[in-house]
């Protein structure tokens, strides 16, 4: 199944008004130390980095450890200084990539 | 040395209360209402709510057209919106084809298999309760109304029966703690009065999207009780049992629980 992502961002701020982000994945971040049928090791699958880019610029970024729970959800603050792109992007262990993106109207 | 400690715990929580009728209509409580105000936050707000997830993916489900006749589930059934508005609300119901009760995601697999032409998803898989998440979704806020049908008398009252039984090892029926106890706490939990407001639903604990039967089914071992097998006819009359007792109270799915 493709991974989904829920992002909120809001659709209009002010200049210099300070703006909530939310972000969550789906994705069972496996931690590597659980072991399956017959004592195999379940090997790790986790989402390891998030970044938040606002216009092009980075905003916010986190490493995320095995001790995260499923469906890691992220929240923090920015600042709105212009009208544009804010792209969040998660990287899993295998190198996978999922992008979500959300506009913002900044008056 | 745990399951030592639950069983005196419950021995605890038994002895005090004395052996109580069903829970009078005023003082139903959604399993919402035990639980804390950050869980409760969670829940409420859809982009911190993990069990959207499961509906985002179910709503790509039914948007997505499957089997030889390339068909899917909005093909027939057109905008969830509006045409799966309230049905999650009167399920269980009776299935004329195969003459017996059908739970939702039973519903969802007969309608795979027989327009789809596909495999039924299996019982608790992802894709299964993500449709079902998604249908239930669109019924949220509306209150539970068990379909008025004289067929499902007889399983109702076998769902009763099988809910007031004590079983297992512990020897405790369900009525034990959710009719009798409910305002008692076990093992630190809240025992709640078990009303399936939110199904399928998003449990911390198990850090995925569960259905009622995986809940009830939990409760058994918990009791160290033999569980009824995924979709068996008893655990779809309990369903229906639990409906009845919860009707009126309002939809919350998909809920998020401890």
């Amino acid at each position: 199944m493709a991974a989904r992502a829920l992002i909120h961002v809001p659709k209009t701020a002010k200049k210099g008004e300070v703006i909530e982000l939310r972000a969550m994945i789906s994705h069972r971040m496996e931690t590597g130390q659980r072991q399956g049928v017959n004592g195999e090791a379940i090997p790790r699958d986790i989402i390891n980095r998030l970044t938040c880019t606002y216009e092009g610029v980075e905003v916010f970024s986190a490493e995320l450890f095995p001790a995260v729970s499923a469906n890691p959800f992220v929240s923090f603050y920015t600042v709105a200084v212009q009208s544009g792109v804010i792209v969040f992007t998660w990287i899993d262990d295998a190198g996978a990539k999922q992008v979500a993106t959300a506009e913002i109207t900044v008056s | 040395m745990r399951s030592a400690g639950l069983g005196a715990a419950l021995l605890c929580v038994l002895i005090g209360t004395a052996r109580a009728a069903e829970i009078p209509a005023a003082q139903r409580q959604s399993g919402s209402a035990f639980m804390s105000e950050a869980t409760r936050a969670m829940q409420a707000d859809d982009t911190s709510n993990p069990g959207m997830l499961s509906v985002l993916e179910g709503s790509a489900l039914w948007n997505a057209p499957a089997g030889k006749a390339a068909k899917s589930c909005a093909s027939c059934h057109g905008e969830a919106t509006a045409s799966m508005r309230g049905v999650a609300a009167s399920y269980p119901a009776y299935d004329e084809r195969t003459a017996s009760p059908i739970d939702l995601a039973g519903r969802i697999n007969a309608c795979r298999q027989e327009h789809q032409g596909l495999e039924p998803f299996r019982r608790e898989s992802a894709e299964l309760l993500a449709l079902t998440a998604f249908v239930g979704n669109q019924s949220r806020g509306l209150p539970i109304l068990p379909p008025n049908d004289p067929r499902l008398a007889p399983h109702l009252a076998l769902g009763k029966e099988i809910f007031d039984r004590r079983r297992g090892q512990l020897d405790l029926s369900c009525a034990s703690c959710h009719n009798d106890n409910w305002s008692g706490r076990l093992g630190g939990s809240p025992i709640t009065q078990a009303h399936p407001t939110g199904y399928p639903l998003y449990r911390l604990e198990w850090q995925a999207l569960g259905s009622l039967q995986r809940r009830v089914r939990n409760c058994m071992v918990g009791v160290r009780a033999k569980p009824f097998e995924y979709g068996a006819q008893e655990l779809i009359a309990v369903e229906i049992y639990l409906n009845q007792r919860a009707a009126g109270m309002n939809l919350e799915t998909p809920a998020v629980r401890p």
